[in-house]
């Protein structure tokens, strides 16, 4: 039993390791949920029109709705869209707010990857970001 | 006796939703994707199928965090478009088949998958897009829909060898109902895409080519491909296509293509689209 236990922690632990080798990339874990709780709770509301309307009419009394932290929604605030995702933001929950600012998602995929606008289109025109080097942060 | 008559895949690409609602597919940009759809449109229309079940993941839509089922089976006798954020899409209410898919959720549940049970349950683009896509835009959908919600957002996930398992013991389902139906089942997501961080925007025509061409030939060699790998190569959001595994499964060892597109980009996103038959000669 305790040998099962140990293959299976060891296994976990592996597969943590494999993911965070990838560069560039957030995943959406445990731990980024507990995180990220509130704060994709108040993203996800952006779901209802009524909720909508509420945000948009007063943002800030919106988001004091949710116990999210100071940080957490000064980023929301700012739109600073990588500190959202850093602070356990979920990226199909960040999208609810992109439409209801009506901030194309591909600007946000530009200010995440640190390239201008028109800099991230001339790259997906010509086939998208190239794979040399972003596979693993071990490995190239 | 039911029957799966074919199987396809397709990308689910929100903004191709966007574009054929507002009668944009006409444009420059857009115009090739959905032409490399219409053998697809057209080989529906030939096989007329009864059910499509469709495999596919929610993106905080009609689920949020609240709960987040590994598997999900639609039981309803209808599904409404989500609101994501802008209102829901323009297109017809997806009926169900309530009878097939609480007959499946039993042969699935002894079968091993602990499906949850969906009674009701909006449908966001995952579902919607791949309707739009093969279907156009008819007054009501030619055919009742099986959704099948996979979570592929939030870790841990289920693995590509689980979502192929799944699809033979989908098939099992479906040939164990009584009544005669004719089904098609459809994979949806991908293909390579990634839209956050700093790896935004990678593109992995490469593999997807041979995601492609071994999703005909040995299945059972993607399936055993870790899902960090498919996440390294296909992006953290590429890595839905696992779900096209449970389309795969549900079909014979020996297919034939009835018809391969592959397009980049739509936007941000590696386009892909197959439609195979259990093979004729076997």
């Amino acid at each position: 039993m305790e040998q099962v236990l140990t293959q299976l922690k060891e296994r976990m632990t592996d597969y943590q390791d494999d993911f965070d080798d990838i560069p560039g990339t957030v995943l959406f874990n445990g731990e980024r949920l507990r995180q990220g709780y509130q704060l994709n709770k108040f993203l996800s509301s952006l779901v209802d029109a009524e909720s909508r309307a509420a945000f948009k009419s007063d943002q800030a009394g919106y988001l004091t709705k949710f116990a999210m932290t100071e940080q957490q929604r000064e980023a929301v605030v700012k739109r600073d869209w990588s500190a959202i995702l850093n602070l356990g933001g979920n990226i199909f929950c960040m999208t609810k707010l992109a439409i209801v600012d009506g901030t194309p998602f591909q600007h946000v995929n530009a200010i995440m990857a640190g390239m201008s606008h028109k800099q991230y289109e001339d790259m997906m025109n010509s086939g998208g970001r190239h794979m040399d080097g972003i596979r693993s942060k071990r490995g190239g | 006796m039911a029957r799966i008559v074919g199987g396809l895949c397709t990308s689910h690409v929100p903004l191709l939703g966007r574009v054929i609602d507002s009668g944009r597919t006409g444009e420059p940009y857009w115009q090739p994707i959905f032409e490399g759809y219409e053998p697809t449109r057209e080989w529906l229309k030939s096989v007329n199928p009864d059910v499509l079940i469709v495999i596919y993941n929610d993106h905080a839509n009609g689920f949020n965090f609240k709960y987040t089922p590994t598997f999900a089976i639609g039981c309803a006798n209808e599904f409404n478009p989500a609101d994501e954020g802008n209102g829901p899409r323009p297109v017809p209410i997806v009926q169900g088949h309530s009878r097939l898919a609480w007959h499946m959720t039993e042969s699935l549940v002894h079968d091993q998958f602990d499906m949850t049970i969906m009674n009701e349950m909006d449908v966001d683009h995952g579902l919607t897009v791949p309707l739009s896509l093969v279907c156009g835009q008819p007054a009501a959908w030619p055919f009742r829909v099986i959704p099948i919600c996979v979570n592929v957002i939030q870790y841990p996930q289920p693995s590509a060898q689980r979502c192929y398992a799944l699809g033979k013991a989908i098939r099992r389902a479906v040939e164990s109902f009584d009544e005669d139906l004719n089904v098609v089942i459809a994979g949806t997501g991908g293909m390579s895409h990634q839209i956050h961080g700093a790896r935004s925007g990678l593109i992995n025509q490469t593999f997807d080519n041979y995601f492609l061409d071994k999703l005909v030939t040995s299945p059972e060699e993607l399936a055993g491909i870790p899902l960090v790998e498919y996440v390294r190569e296909v992006g953290a959001e590429g890595m839905e296509i696992i779900m096209w595994l449970t389309m795969r499964g549900a079909l014979d060892d020996r297919v034939d293509v009835m018809h391969r597109f592959y397009h980049v980009p739509a936007m941000n996103t590696a386009v892909g689209n197959l439609v195979l038959e259990n093979a004729k000669a076997q």
